[in-house]
């Protein structure tokens, strides 16, 4: 397999054996907490693919959630309105998504830094706001609820086997990018993009390809998404989640490959279990980010692969 | 093969370069020296596409490269190194010569292949033939200044240049890092057969080395001739050699 010599024996251990207890989990755990799972899961690919541009490609993507919503708002659409076939849906959806990945990125990356992410959050919004609006199309502020799925992804056991296969898929996917030729100079162009024109990269154009690639798997998550919860709504794709999954890829480290899963179960986690006694959860989030700050700036994967020597990238 | 012709380029009305001539023929090593802020750093920014100019021409194997972008003159055979450190530091040694080789095999968008096996050989040579070998699994910013400054030249390997411009190549180093890494240019130059365009503050460096060497002054051209031509004009005395920067 393509996968054999770039995985260390190690990891593949590791993840082997960590798959297997993800298998057996559904079973032995209370029905809720199997929901849950599944929800990390959905978040753990959305923040990957933020990373893949964030971390690993330096790009300042802030309104990332936007194609999570748009890969959501095609599952649903065309499900519920075109009435299309399910299958078909689902590969529609992370396509859609890429398109508009293509379309902002492509006016994006014509800035730099601070004014990409600027330009981002406004076109993100505009993206937002005709959801918000658009009634007849989308249902505006109401959102779709009571999508029916097709019956063997009704139990939360299915969907979480379900979730789980393409979560899992997607990461080995994204972890051969990760370590393609192409991962690797968009690693480079985060460290120095002035130095990678200087060696032959069109800057603009690989960046761009980071960007539909990313936004592909965030469409993944979104139809994904729907397939759990069953409803679309506006809040997918306002900038507060963004933001969110931004801070998933901070506190688990950008600059390693798995840490984004690690921050993404930590923010459902707190956001289920203390979001539970107090709707101030944030709080604790926030208390926790300055501990990071201070203590983990490489974020808790990045502090782990430092004490274990695993190496790095 | 390289030909500058009255470039001029301005920012907010101060004129960086003014009308700068230089001519680079196949083989030769040529410099550029003038005080700081003659505008030798722009120049140079010029010919490789940071900057295009406001006026004059620049060619390039008989081709206007003037207003290309970087990346574009990069794939025409003109490679560079900077004055400020600039690699990626995030990235080991190895790594940061294999973005260039994948570069310049035109691999840098494969997607599914592992990066790890590919373009090894390729990158291990110019490794070697630097002397970073030992080095290549160090992350390039824990690097000491000279070896940044060597990875440096080795990044601009990678892309397999005809012509190599090197800016302050030995700027920040000790006498006897000055003098290897001189040595390693001149022998590049043999052994690859490049073209080596570089400027430099220090005189015995440049006399010593260079087969032709261009003065600016104010971002003009004052000459370019031969190191003894050079020496012997009044004018450039005047201007520089005799100053307090010399």
């Amino acid at each position: 397999m393509l996968l054999k010599g770039v995985l260390k024996k190690r990891s593949l251990w590791l993840s082997v054996i960590l798959l297997i207890i993800l298998l057996a989990l559904p079973p032995v755990i209370p029905r809720y907490y199997t929901y849950i799972m599944t929800l990390i899961f959905v978040t753990a690919l959305l923040a990957m693919s933020l990373n893949m541009v964030v971390g690993h490609g330096g790009l300042f993507q802030f309104h990332h959630g936007v194609f999570y919503g748009v890969g959501a708002y095609a599952f649903a659409l065309t499900l519920v309105k075109a009435k299309l076939p399910v299958w078909f849906c689902f590969a529609v959806s992370p396509i859609v998504a890429a398109m508009f990945g293509f379309l902002i990125g492509w006016f994006c990356v014509r800035l730099t830094k601070l004014y990409f992410g600027m330009l981002q959050i406004s076109l993100g919004t505009l993206l937002w706001a005709i959801c918000f609006r658009w009634y007849d199309l989308t249902g505006g502020d109401d959102g779709i609820h009571g999508i029916a799925v097709p019956s063997f992804l009704s139990s939360t056991t299915n969907a979480y086997y379900f979730v789980l296969l393409f979560f899992v898929l997607c990461l080995v996917v994204m972890y051969m990018i990760f370590k393609s030729p192409f991962g690797m100079t968009l690693q480079a162009l985060r460290d120095n993009p002035e130095r990678c024109s200087a060696v032959g990269i069109n800057v603009k154009r690989h960046q761009l390809m980071g960007i539909v690639i990313a936004t592909f798997f965030a469409g993944v998550a979104g139809a994904l998404f729907v397939i759990l919860e069953r409803s679309v709504f506006p809040e997918l794709l306002f900038w507060v989640l963004s933001l969110e999954i931004f801070i998933m890829c901070l506190l688990g480290g950008w600059f390693t490959f798995a840490g984004p899963v690690i921050g993404a179960a930590i923010t459902v986690a707190l956001r289920t279990f203390v979001g539970a006694f107090t709707e101030y959860w944030t709080l604790i989030l926030g208390c926790l980010l300055i501990f990071l700050i201070f203590f983990l700036p490489e974020g808790v994967m990045g502090f782990l692969e430092q004490k274990f020597g695993a190496k790095r990238s | 093969m390289l030909r500058v012709e009255k470039v001029t380029k301005s920012f907010d009305k101060f004129l960086a370069v003014n009308g700068a001539d230089l001519a680079v023929e196949k083989g030769q090593l040529v410099a550029v020296i003038g005080p700081n802020g003659a505008g030798n750093t722009t120049l140079f920014n010029l010919i490789t596409g940071i900057f295009s100019p406001d006026r004059g021409r620049i060619v390039f194997k008989g081709e206007d490269i003037s207003e290309l972008p970087t990346h574009e003159i990069c794939r025409r055979g003109i490679a560079r190194s900077f004055q400020i450190a600039n690699v990626f530091h995030r990235l080991t040694v190895f790594k940061n010569v294999q973005v260039a080789v994948f570069s310049q095999q035109r691999k840098s968008t494969s997607l599914f292949r592992p990066a790890q096996r590919m373009a090894v050989e390729e990158t291990n040579r110019i490794l070697e033939s630097v002397g970073l070998l030992e080095k290549a699994d160090r992350l390039a910013g824990s690097l000491s200044h000279g070896d940044h400054r060597i990875l440096e030249i080795a990044i601009a390997l990678g892309n397999e240049p005809q012509m190599l411009i090197l800016d302050e190549p030995t700027a920040g180093m000790s006498p006897e890092e000055t003098s290897s890494t001189m040595g390693l240019i001149k022998r590049l130059a043999e052994t690859h057969g490049l073209t080596i365009l570089f400027c430099e503050h220090d005189m015995d460096v440049v006399f010593n080395t260079a087969q032709s060497i261009m003065v600016m002054h104010y971002g003009q051209t004052i000459i370019q001739g031969k190191p003894e031509d050079v020496k012997n004009n009044m004018e450039v005395q005047d201007a520089y050699l005799g100053g307090a920067d010399a």
